[in-house]
């Protein structure tokens, strides 16, 4: 099947989302997505970041959708024309949402564990408006310590759903869900009880705020001061294939190896994530290349505009804060 | 959240309300159990005066699925009530229509007649009330309902409420 | 007076009991289908009676049915959305206390031209005596053979349920009203696929509205055809309306599609007019998710043609000076009433309901209610009203659902109409506080067209 991205032709499976359909490509032309999760079935289509426009449905029906639609859960049709960033209604869109998401965001990034690797951080960096037009008081919760190993920050929570779809697929039980709706949703165990299992730990490498955080690793250091080192070992439960995150000599962290999207490329055992931090448990395999998308790593990269918004002045205009910024730093 | 400490009540289920629970699930495929799970919350609160965590963990259990997936449900539906209540729950449409025809005086009139606070219950554990969503008796408006079997008392005035009030006083007696 | 086909026994004594029904020609459309009808005959009929869904969205009837997918040896459903909770609708639970088993005579045809062998009813769980009026009458038609195994000798089975809900405005949507009778929250599913491929329990799934599948009754009594010829243009038959608000006669009517909105307003057949002698402000004519508009833009239209109550009608002039015909929750506002602390309220609603999903319209909801309570209790500035605007414009169609929408046209249609009363209530904190703004100029005839785009 053929689909047109921004202008550019790719060749995927049927049954392949706009969205994958986008990464098979790469690039700037890759819609954000904070909920969905390419290993988590049925994960997506909630947060509404990966909005595009479909202008044209298909060969045979090239009538446009009516809709913005959220790209993760949307397949592709042989012949479909989608616009993301070539399109100033799905921009104007996308910053809406991100609006929507920072809303209620505490913003406490300084003392967030997950700053410099947080999804809703690039979000709001590259999509945001520097000032908020809410004016009201922000929706807190308490935190809670859901087992001695991972701490819930609610208050960050972009209900993404990926940490419950993580529990129902990856572990054995499920403890924690969607409590309440409305802006008034949690996750939360309803009773206090401890979220600990062997593939517990794994919500905190989906999570893409800083709501689920290690804490073994908590206010160690900044990651962006840590050096990441892929490694394995033999492990009777899990890949036991990870990412060591090194201070200095120490090991401080574990995790899952993530991909330029954020996503572990396997889920690990709570064993290597939380009991082997020594250099011995390991065999090293050299360091971890970190993704573009990483503050650890930004700012390092040209930006280039596509041909395409080169070429026209309105797309120009609707990116344009956009390349401003790139093209400062 | 809740401390596990105030789960710790004993909660039983009767024959009489497990057969009621047999016959709702009887209703679905095999294996498709879990849609019974809204009307046996009803039945449980309708027994019990409110859903319990204890009583949803049992119900968990008899549905042979996880506890988190009934409280998921219990804490989504504005009807289940998570702490114990009055005896009476006078239920307050306060949406647009009713809105206009006069709830929010029937609301301030009924805070005003029981002394209690929207949600919190009254001394003799008899009363407590809250201002609810749409009814879908708009025609008929300002009205309220009382579970468990929610039956509707239409087109308030202060004098029908206060009446109301009294009748359920002097039934909670007999 | 016009034809009613719902309600034509309404007021017989008893008619809620299957004895005195059967009486008056019920279960006569039951016989009719099963004995001498095919499953597509019927699914035909209901294409030609142009019956659009009762529900709020006027989607064909007959379309959606022949949308059903049919793969060997997987079951069918039939999902009955009597959740019925759209601020100013009242009309399903109006029709399922009195005539319960015109609801369930029209299940079992639907039923059988859908090849459902188990349909359930979903009440809003506030409905409880409906449900227990509903059971009863299921019971009843069961023990006389219309309903269980073998109905009417015809080899045809059909098991009938009522399910109640839990208190959430979202079931009324139809995946989350599948999700819910699956035993999980009113979460919305993404779409594609729809119910017609993948519904209940991931079979192939019709959800229709309770007044749609009543009036498929007298669409198999009649013929499609007499049906089509009730009404105008593409809105045929009759239709249930709710009528509340500051009105001398509410309650539920039973309309020709296409009366004129006066007569439905003012004649004594119907509403009777505006209580207490009042002026009429404001008219939200589907329902509280539709456009509000000023009483002279619902009278007539912006090129001065009397509205009529009809889809098309209606939705004439779009949403600048039009509404829709949503549910049939009709809510009259007479001159006293505030347009600004109404849509708060309206807003307050969404909020509640909104099942927190997706972030535009759980974020977005609890912002616009709480600047229009601002608003509503004097501390609003000038710019609220664009911020709620544009607020507005960020949710409509960029959610799962349509909820999203529902709660931004309220908000959008009110500031357009109404802009200069929001303003009154920020250079009058302290009189909005007080009391109301007064009526103006809503209810004056409206300027000639020429002028206005002058």
């Amino acid at each position: 099947m053929k689909v047109t991205i921004d202008g550019i032709p790719v060749e995927v499976e049927p049954g392949t989302s706009i969205l994958n359909a986008a990464r098979q490509i790469g690039g700037d032309i890759v819609p954000p997505a904070m909920c969905y999760y390419s290993k988590l079935e049925g994960s997506g289509g909630k947060c509404r970041t990966c909005l595009v426009k479909v202008s044209k449905g298909s060969e045979k029906d090239p009538r446009p959708m009516p809709k913005l639609v959220a790209s993760c859960r949307t397949t592709v049709m042989d012949g479909m024309e989608v616009q993301n960033i070539t399109s100033p209604e799905v921009v104007e869109a996308r910053k809406g949402v991100v609006e929507m998401l920072l809303l209620n965001h505490p913003l406490d990034c300084p003392v967030c564990d997950q700053a410099g690797e947080c999804h809703l951080q690039d979000l709001g960096f590259e999509h945001g408006a520097a000032k908020t037009r809410y004016e009201f008081d922000r929706r807190t919760f308490e935190k809670i310590d859901i087992g001695d190993k991972i701490q819930l920050h609610m208050t960050r929570c972009i209900l993404c759903y990926r940490c419950v779809f993580t529990a129902d697929q990856i572990t054995n039980t499920r403890l924690h869900g969607i409590l309440n709706r409305g802006d008034h949703s949690e996750i939360s165990t309803y009773i206090t009880k401890a979220v600990d299992n062997d593939f517990s730990g794994n919500i905190i490498d989906v999570c893409p705020v800083g709501a689920l955080t290690d804490k073994t690793f908590r206010f160690k250091n900044r990651v962006w001061f840590t050096k990441p080192v892929d490694a394995h070992r033999d492990c009777d439960k899990c890949c036991g294939k990870t990412t060591l995150w090194y201070k200095g000599e120490d090991v401080i962290r574990v995790t899952g190896r993530k991909d330029v999207y954020g996503e572990v490329e396997e889920f690990i055992c709570n064993t290597c994530r939380f009991d082997k931090k020594k250099t011995a448990d390991w065999v090293i395999e050299g360091p971890r290349k970190v993704s573009h998308k990483s503050v650890i790593s930004s700012n390092h990269y040209e930006f280039t505009p596509l041909p395409v918004v080169k070429t026209n002045p309105v797309l120009m205009e609707a990116n344009k804060e956009q390349f401003e910024r790139d093209t400062r730093l | 959240m809740l401390r596990v400490e105030d789960t710790q009540v004993s909660v039983e289920f009767s024959p009489e309300l497990l057969n009621k629970f047999a016959d709702v699930v009887s209703r679905y495929p095999a294996g498709k159990q879990k849609s019974a799970l809204l009307p046996i919350l009803h039945y449980v609160q309708a027994e019990f005066g409110w859903v319990s965590p204890q009583a949803m963990d049992k119900v968990a259990a008899y549905l042979d699925i996880q506890p988190i997936e009934v409280y998921e449900v219990a804490t989504f539906y504005t009807m289940y009530l998570l702490r114990p209540s009055g005896k009476y729950v006078l239920e307050v449409c306060r949406t647009g229509p009713c809105g206009i025809v006069g709830a929010d005086k029937i609301m301030d009139h009924i805070e005003q007649k029981l002394g209690v606070k929207e949600g919190e219950v009254t001394a003799d554990g008899l009363f407590s009330w809250r201002g609810v969503e749409c009814l879908a008796a708009c025609g008929f408006g300002p009205v309220l309902q009382i579970g468990p079997e929610y039956t509707f008392y239409e087109n308030l005035t202060n004098d029908s409420v206060d009446k109301l009030i009294g009748d359920l006083k002097a039934k909670a007696k007999n | 007076m016009g034809r009613k086909l719902l309600l034509e026994h309404i007021n017989v004594p008893g008619i809620n009991t299957f004895d005195v029904y059967r009486s008056k020609g019920g279960y006569a459309a039951v016989e009719k289908a099963i004995k001498n009808m095919s499953p597509e005959e019927i699914v035909e009929e209901v294409k030609k009676s142009g019956l659009r869904g009762r529900g709020g969205a006027g989607f064909p009837t007959g379309m959606k049915w022949s949308f059903l997918a049919k793969p060997e040896g997987v079951a069918r459903y039939l999902v009955c959305n009597a959740d019925e909770s759209e601020p100013g609708t009242f009309k399903d639970r109006y029709l399922m206390t009195y005539i319960p088993h015109l609801l369930i005579e029209g299940m079992i045809v639907a039923s059988f031209a859908l090849g459902a062998n188990t349909s359930y009813i979903y009440v809003r769980g506030e409905m409880m005596p409906q449900i227990r009026i509903l059971e009863r009458a299921i019971a009843e038609a069961k023990a006389k053979g219309f309903l269980g195994k073998n109905i009417l000798g015809s080899g045809y089975d059909l098991e009938l349920y009522v399910q109640p809900g839990g208190g959430a405005y979202i079931c009324g949507e139809e995946t989350a009203l599948l999700e819910s009778l699956e035993g999980k929250r009113g979460n919305p599913r993404i779409k594609p696929p729809f119910p017609a491929i993948a519904g209940l329990y991931g079979c192939p799934t019709v959800v229709n509205n309770v007044e749609s599948i009543a009036a498929v009754v007298p669409i198999i009594n009649e013929g499609g055809d007499e049906y089509a010829k009730l009404g105008i243009g593409r809105s045929t038959g009759t239709k249930l309306i709710s009528a509340g608000g500051n009105l001398k006669k509410p309650g539920v009517y039973e309309i020709d599609l296409g009366l004129p909105v006066e007569e439905f307003l003012y004649s004594d057949e119907y509403c009777g007019g505006i209580a207490n002698g009042k002026r009429l402000k404001a008219v939200v004519a589907g329902g509280s998710s539709v456009p509000i508009l000023p009483a002279n833009l619902f009278l007539k239209t912006i090129n001065n043609e009397p509205r009529l109550m009809s889809y098309e009608s209606l939705a004439d002039g779009g949403f600048v000076s039009g509404t829709m015909m949503g549910s049939g929750g009709f809510i009259a506002y007479d001159e006293d009433q505030c347009i600004v602390r109404n849509t708060w309220n309206f807003t307050r609603f969404y909020h509640h309901e909104s099942c927190g999903q997706c972030s535009p319209c759980r974020e977005g909801t609890g912002w616009m209610e709480k600047v229009l309570h601002r608003l509503e209790y004097g501390h609003g500035k000038m710019s609220d009203m664009d911020l709620l605007v544009d607020v507005s414009k960020k949710i409509e169609g960029n959610t799962i659902c349509p909820l999203g929408d529902a709660a931004a046209w309220p908000v959008a249609s009110a500031i357009r109409h109404f802009r200069d009363e929001f303003e009154w209530h920020v250079t009058n904190p302290s009189a909005a506080i007080a009391g109301n703004y007064g009526l103006a100029h809503y209810a004056d005839p409206l300027p000639k067209l020429e002028e206005k785009v002058a």
